[in-house]
C-alpha cells in the first residue's frame, strides 16, 4: 500500500508544480504595473457562463472596441491589452480572478467588473491595493456613494434608484392618483429600484397598492401579475430583468388587462419588445413609458444617419462579425470602452494609477458616440455618478419615442445619498 | 509516510508558487475538507448529499455573523461555525434517516436550493443581498510570513486537523459500522449496529467538516453572500468528490484541486466556452476512470505490479 500511496503524492506534487510553473516564468512586475512602452494592460472579468451569461457580451464588446483601437494607433503610442476572465457571475470565483489580474498578469487597472456582489467582493482587495477597479457594471448607488471608504472604485451607469425616481415623478406629475403594482427581482436590484420609487413618490406613498416579487428560478410569473391585477391596480412598475419583464408584459395583455405600464431600463431593448408584440399582439406594447441613456442599435430607423452609430456596425462587422447587433449589451460594451480609452488618452504618456483615478473622478466626457445625444458623462472628485442623464420616452407600435427632454438626476442622486 | 509527504509538499508550495496560486491553494483546502465529508457520507455510508453546499454556507455565516455582530476574531469563530453545522448536521440527519437513495438526493437539494432565499430573507442577520464584507486577516505580530502565507498555513493546518479527526473517527468501530451499513444493512443490524445512531453520526460529522469548509471559504475571500453559496456549489463539491475519488481520503485532496483548478484550466482551453470543456473533461473522466482519479491510479498501479494489494 505504502509506494502506492507515495506514487500519489509525487503525481500530486507534479501536477501541483506544473500548474504553477507557467506562471512562475511570468515577468517580474515593472515600476508602473501593467504599462510598458508599448502596451497597457486592462483586466475584467464578466459572466461568459452562468445565469448571466448574456451579459458576457458586453465584454465582447469591449474587446472589440480595443482591438479597432489598436488597428487606429492605440493610446498615445501605446496598445491596450484587454484580459477578459469568465467569472459566472460568482463572487468567490471573482476574487480569485482579480487575484491573479493583479498577481499574475500585472493589470493596470480592473475594468468594468459585473455584477453588485462581484463588485462588492473585490472592491476590498483592490482598494487596498490601490488598484483602480473603474466603471463597474452595476447601477448599485454604493459605487457612487462610498468613495471616502473606497477611493479606487467608480461606477458608470445610472444608479438604479435616480430611475425608478423619475417614473415616481411621472406618475406624481401625470397621474396623481394612481394605484401602483409593482413587480420586482427579490435581489439587491429589485431592492434598489423600490427604494428609490419609495423616495420619489415621497409623502405619497400610498398611490402603492401591492407588491410582488419574484425569484430568478420562478417559471413565469403570471400569478404575480394576476396578484397585481386582482388587487385593483391600474399602473404597473416592471422592475425585471429580461426575461421576466417581457413575460409580464405578455401576462398583462393575456390577463385582458390595460394598466399603465414603466418598464425598466435594463429590459427595455427593441428585440424584447419585438418578443413582447410576437407573443401578445402588435399593440400589447403600446403606451408602454420606459428610460434611456444609450442609443439603442435595434432601432434601425431612429439612428439611419448616425455618425456614432454607423460606426458601431463597423466595429461589429469587422471585430466581432458572429455578434448579434441589435444586442444592446455590445453597444454597452463598446460605450463604456470608449470612456476607458478616453480616459488613458487624457493621462496622457506618463500613466499612473493614481492619476487616472485623479482623472476618472474629474470627467467630463461630451463625445461619447453611443450614449443618448446629449448625455454628458462627468463626475466631480465629490460626486462619483458618471452618468445620470436619462430620457424617457414612450413605444409606439414599432419603436421608443422620447418624450420631454433629457431628465438629469444628479441632484435627486445628490440629495438621496446624503 | 505518504502522509509526510503530503505535508512537505503543503508546507513547501508556497514559496514554489506565485502568490495567487497561494490564494488558490487555500480554496483547495476549503474544498478538500467539505468533499472529506462527502467521502464519509456517500463513499462510507451511502447517503448521497446534493445539499453540503447549505452546510457550507451556514459555517460561512457564523465566521461572518460573528465578526460583524460580536467582534469575534476568524480562528475563533471557526469551532462555533463547526458546532453550528453539526447541530443542524444531526437534526437534518434524523430526516436523512426516513429517505434513501433519490429521495434523500432531493431532500438535500432542495436544502442547498433554499438557503440563498433564506439568506436574502433575513437580511438584518445576513446582509440581505449584498452579503458581508470580512476584515483581511495579516500574520500576528512576531511572526515573519506576509498574510497571503500566514492564511494558507492557518487554512491547511486547520484541513491537516479535519483529515486527523476524520482518520481516528473511521478507523475503528464507528468505520466499519459506517461500511455495513452500506454494504449490507440486514447483516448489519443483525450484528447489533444501530443503523439510526450510526446513521445521524455520520450525516452530523460530514455536516461539522462541511462547515469547517465554510468558515475556510469565507475568510480568505473576505466576503459572504447568497450568490457565494449557490445551489450549484453542492453539485460542484460532489462533481469533486466524484472526479478525486469518493472511496477515499486522498480522493477527497484530489478532488479539491480539481474542482478549484478545472475551471481556470477550461479557461485556457477555451476561453469562449469553458463549460463545454468543463462538460466534456467530466465526461472522459467518467467514461475511462470511473472511480475517479485516485480510483484510477490506484487500479493503473494495482495492474502494473499485477498482484492483488492488501485490503485496508
Amino acid at each position: 500500500m505504502r509506494p502506492t500511496v507515495r506514487t500519489i503524492a509525487s503525481g500530486l506534487l507534479a501536477a501541483f508544480l506544473a500548474a504553477g510553473s507557467s506562471s512562475a516564468l511570468a515577468p517580474a512586475a515593472a515600476a508602473d504595473p501593467g504599462v510598458s512602452d508599448t502596451e497597457i494592460v486592462l483586466g475584467g472579468t464578466h459572466p461568459f457562463s452562468g445565469p448571466a451569461s448574456a451579459y458576457g457580451n458586453i465584454g465582447k464588446g469591449i474587446g472589440a472596441y480595443f482591438d479597432y483601437l489598436n488597428d487606429h494607433g492605440g493610446i498615445n503610442g501605446r496598445k491596450i491589452k484587454w484580459i477578459d476572465k469568465d467569472d459566472g457571475y460568482s463572487p468567490p470565483q471573482a476574487v480569485q480572478l482579480v487575484h491573479q489580474l493583479v498577481e499574475q498578469e500585472h493589470v493596470f487597472v480592473v475594468f468594468d467588473t459585473l455584477g453588485t456582489a462581484v463588485n462588492t467582493a473585490i472592491r476590498p482587495y483592490l482598494n487596498q491595493q490601490s488598484v483602480p477597479q473603474l466603471f463597474v457594471a452595476t447601477g448599485a448607488t454604493t459605487w457612487g456613494k462610498d468613495y471616502k471608504q473606497y477611493p479606487w472604485t467608480i461606477g458608470w451607469q445610472p444608479d438604479y434608484q435616480a430611475e425608478s425616481i423619475l417614473y415616481a415623478q411621472d406618475v406624481l406629475r401625470e397621474h396623481p392618483k394612481a394605484k401602483i403594482g409593482v413587480i420586482y427581482q427579490n435581489d439587491d436590484y429589485g431592492e434598489d429600484m423600490n427604494a428609490g420609487l419609495k423616495k420619489g413618490l415621497g409623502s405619497h406613498q400610498n398611490l402603492i397598492v401591492k407588491m410582488a416579487s419574484y425569484e430568478t428560478s420562478d417559471p413565469n410569473v403570471s400569478s404575480q401579475i394576476a396578484t397585481l391585477k386582482g388587487a385593483g391596480c391600474d399602473t404597473v412598475m416592471i422592475f425585471a430583468t429580461p426575461k421576466f419583464a417581457i413575460q409580464s408584459m405578455v401576462a398583462i395583455a393575456q390577463q385582458s388587462w390595460h394598466p399603465l405600464i414603466y418598464l425598466n431600463n435594463v429590459a427595455n431593448a427593441i428585440p424584447y419588445m419585438r418578443a413582447v408584440m410576437k407573443a401578445a399582439g402588435p399593440t400589447a406594447a403600446n403606451g408602454i413609458i420606459t428610460t434611456y441613456y444609450l442609443k439603442d442599435p435595434a432601432n434601425h430607423t431612429r439612428y439611419a444617419s448616425d455618425a456614432g452609430m454607423k460606426l458601431y456596425n463597423e466595429i461589429m462587422t469587422k471585430y466581432l462579425p458572429s455578434g448579434d447587433k441589435d444586442d444592446g449589451n455590445y453597444l454597452y460594451g463598446i460605450s463604456i470602452a470608449y470612456t476607458m480609452a478616453d480616459v488613458l488618452r487624457r493621462a496622457g504618456k506618463d500613466l499612473t494609477r493614481k492619476k487616472v483615478m485623479d482623472i476618472a473622478s474629474n470627467l467630463t466626457e461630451k463625445d461619447n458616440p453611443w450614449v443618448y445625444p446629449g448625455v454628458v458623462i462627468r463626475t466631480s472628485p465629490t460626486f462619483r455618478f458618471p452618468i445620470t442623464q436619462m430620457i424617457m420616452a414612450k413605444w409606439l407600435s414599432t419603436d421608443w419615442s422620447p418624450t420631454g427632454v433629457l431628465a438629469d438626476t444628479r441632484a435627486l442622486t445628490m440629495a438621496a445619498t446624503k | 509516510m505518504p502522509v509526510a509527504f503530503a505535508i512537505a509538499i503543503v508546507a513547501v508550495l508556497p514559496w514554489l508558487v506565485p502568490t495567487f496560486v497561494v490564494f488558490d491553494l487555500m480554496f483547495v483546502g476549503s474544498y478538500a475538507i467539505a468533499i472529506l465529508g462527502l467521502v464519509i457520507l456517500t463513499g462510507m455510508n451511502g447517503q448521497i448529499s446534493l445539499g453540503h453546499g447549505a452546510f457550507m454556507a451556514l459555517g460561512g455565516y457564523v465566521v461572518a455573523v460573528l465578526a460583524h455582530a460580536a467582534g469575534w476574531p476568524y480562528w475563533a469563530s471557526i469551532p462555533i461555525a463547526a458546532v453550528a453545522c453539526g447541530a443542524f448536521g444531526l437534526l437534518f440527519g434524523l430526516i436523512a434517516l426516513r429517505l434513501a437513495g433519490v429521495y434523500l438526493a432531493l431532500a438535500t437539494f432542495s436544502l442547498a436550493v433554499a438557503t440563498p432565499s433564506f439568506l436574502k430573507h433575513y437580511k438584518s442577520i445576513t446582509g440581505g443581498f449584498g452579503g458581508m464584507s470580512l476584515q483581511g486577516v495579516s500574520a500576528p505580530a512576531g511572526i515573519p510570513l506576509d498574510a497571503q502565507r500566514w492564511l494558507y498555513y492557518v487554512i491547511w493546518a486547520v484541513t491537516g486537523l479535519a483529515f486527523l479527526a476524520s482518520a481516528l473517527l473511521v478507523r475503528g468501530k464507528f468505520g466499519r459500522a459506517l461500511r455495513a451499513l452500506r454494504d449490507n444493512p440486514i447483516a448489519a443490524v443483525s450484528f447489533g449496529v444501530n443503523p439510526y445512531v450510526y446513521k445521524t453520526l455520520a450525516f452530523g460529522w460530514s455536516a461539522v467538516l462541511a462547515g469547517v469548509a465554510g468558515a475556510l471559504f469565507a475568510i480568505p475571500t473576505a466576503y459572504v453572500s447568497p450568490d457565494t453559496f449557490s445551489f450549484a456549489l453542492s453539485i460542484t463539491l460532489l462533481i469533486g468528490a466524484v472526479l478525486g475519488g469518493i472511496g477515499t481520503f486522498w480522493g477527497a485532496l484530489v478532488g479539491g484541486a480539481v474542482i478549484e483548478f478545472l475551471p481556470f484550466v477550461a479557461q485556457q482551453v477555451n476561453a469562449a466556452a469553458p463549460s463545454v470543456v468543463y462538460g466534456v473533461a467530466l465526461i472522459l473522466v467518467m467514461l475511462f476512470v470511473p472511480n475517479g482519479v485516485v480510483g484510477g491510479v490506484l487500479g493503473l498501479v494495482r495492474r502494473v505490479r499485477s498482484a492483488p494489494p492488501k485490503t485496508t
